[in-house]
């Protein structure tokens, strides 16, 4: 994997710049002394490209949309419930917070940007933000607004900041006009952003 | 150390903007990034709360994007830690082999991803708070890693529940102390930490161990 036509100088170090070059001269020489497998990095990338994200999560609101007693265990024991969908992994807990008429649930992650993974897969860009780490916890009305849902004066806003091994999903109010619906339709309306808190679930135009 | 991942309530850093059908990855040296951490976290040299703290002491934290960070973190344990040399890293040369015992290869990234190390602990302690105390977390600023965040240091808030017993990331980042003790969910009122210009029904809840809180 190191490909060196420059064989002079351990004593200076080689300009690298950009991440981008660092990232690449970082694998090789962590290829080089047997300590990562190439092909491992591939599988890790193409999990989180193809297998683990929101999906995972839509499946489990809906499941909870249509099952009482699934909801029921998902409130008590999230980790066990969405275990039984077959969504495992990293060692950390998950709660599910249930929003209501009276109660909007928001996650964020002040410190860095921790994130329920088996369930929405890797955080999107806004979420790691400065932007959002900063105002989630002081302005979520004003968030919110932004981001198109005005939350009504009556309303408690919860925000959840993630400092532990403990992570979040927000199991949305089901959308009205979605009686009769089965639960693979139902999961293809839930969204990512709305597992996070900052929207509600609605029933596209057209399906109403 | 510099504080400037603990950016809760801090103003000023725009809007939130919300990237449409946006890519797991922006760039192949994210994605391949976020794998070699991953990959890299497999010979057990470190722990997450090591691995956050090597992000926060980035000198440029604040001007660096995630993956960067991530980059940092990892350059840093993995020399820190005896992995690699300062001069490989430098070089970009390999002077020996490393220890392979535990490289990562495909066939064991599912299992590695469902076996993560827990951080719920089976550890025997009592609890010091019980769900409805009165806390208050203390205002402590280490020069070292916390997951006690600034804004909610020196605030009252009540105990919402008891989580039982976890690592304790400011001594496992720092000398891989556990320091089992009980991790609460900490209910604080919005206008505890904001003030009056803020809903009187809003909150904000805040994961914090025994070792954060003392009795209101």
């Amino acid at each position: 994997m190191s490909d060196h036509d420059d064989d002079h100088g351990h004593d200076h170090d080689r300009p690298l710049s950009g991440p981008a070059l660092r990232a690449k001269a970082l694998e090789s020489l962590l290829v080089e002394k047997g300590l990562v497998d190439p092909k491992a990095l591939d599988e890790l990338i193409d999990t989180y490209e193809t297998k683990v994200g929101p999906r995972n999560g839509a499946r489990v609101v809906a499941r909870a949309w249509v099952d009482p007693e699934y909801k029921q265990r998902l409130l008590a024991d999230g980790g066990g419930a969405i275990a039984e969908l077959g969504f495992v992994g990293r060692g950390e807990d998950i709660r599910v917070l249930e929003n209501t008429p009276g109660v909007r649930n928001l996650v964020v992650c002040t410190l860095c940007s921790c994130y329920p993974w088996p369930v929405l897969g890797l955080p999107p860009a806004w979420y790691k933000s400065a932007p959002y780490r900063s105002r989630a916890v002081s302005d979520p009305r004003g968030v919110l607004k932004e981001l198109g849902g005005k939350v009504a004066d009556d309303v408690e806003v919860r925000v959840w900041d993630s400092t532990a091994e403990l992570r979040y999903l927000v199991l949305p109010e089901r959308p009205s006009g979605t009686e009769g619906w089965t639960e693979a339709q139902l999961a293809e309306i839930v969204t990512r952003d709305a597992m996070i808190g900052v929207a509600e679930v609605a029933v596209p135009k057209g399906q109403r | 150390m510099s504080s400037a991942h603990d950016i809760g309530g801090a103003r000023g850093m725009g809007p939130v903007e919300i990237e449409t059908n946006e890519p797991v990855f922006h760039a192949r040296w994210e994605a391949r990034t976020f794998a070699l951490v991953v990959a890299a976290g497999a010979h057990r040299k470190w722990n997450i709360d090591m691995g956050r703290h090597s992000r926060e002491r980035m000198p440029a934290y604040s001007a660096a994007t995630y993956y960067e960070r991530w980059l940092y973190g990892l350059e840093t344990l993995l020399v820190e830690q005896g992995l690699v040399t300062a001069r490989e890293l430098g070089t970009g040369r390999a002077e020996a082999k490393g220890d392979e015992t535990r490289t990562l290869h495909p066939e064991q990234v599912a299992e590695l991803l469902r076996n993560r190390l827990r951080a719920r602990l089976p550890d025997d302690v009592p609890p010091k708070f019980r769900a409805g105390d009165r806390v208050v977390a203390r205002n402590i600023h280490p020069a070292g890693h916390t997951r006690l965040p600034r804004y909610a240091r020196g605030r009252q808030g009540v105990v919402e529940r008891d989580h039982g017993v976890f690592i304790f990331p400011d001594t496992n980042a720092m000398s891989r102390d556990k320091k089992p003790q009980h991790l609460y969910s900490v209910r604080f009122a919005a206008r505890e930490l904001w003030g009056s210009g803020v809903s009187a029904r809003d909150n904000v809840i805040v994961n914090l161990w025994d070792d954060h809180l003392d009795p209101a």
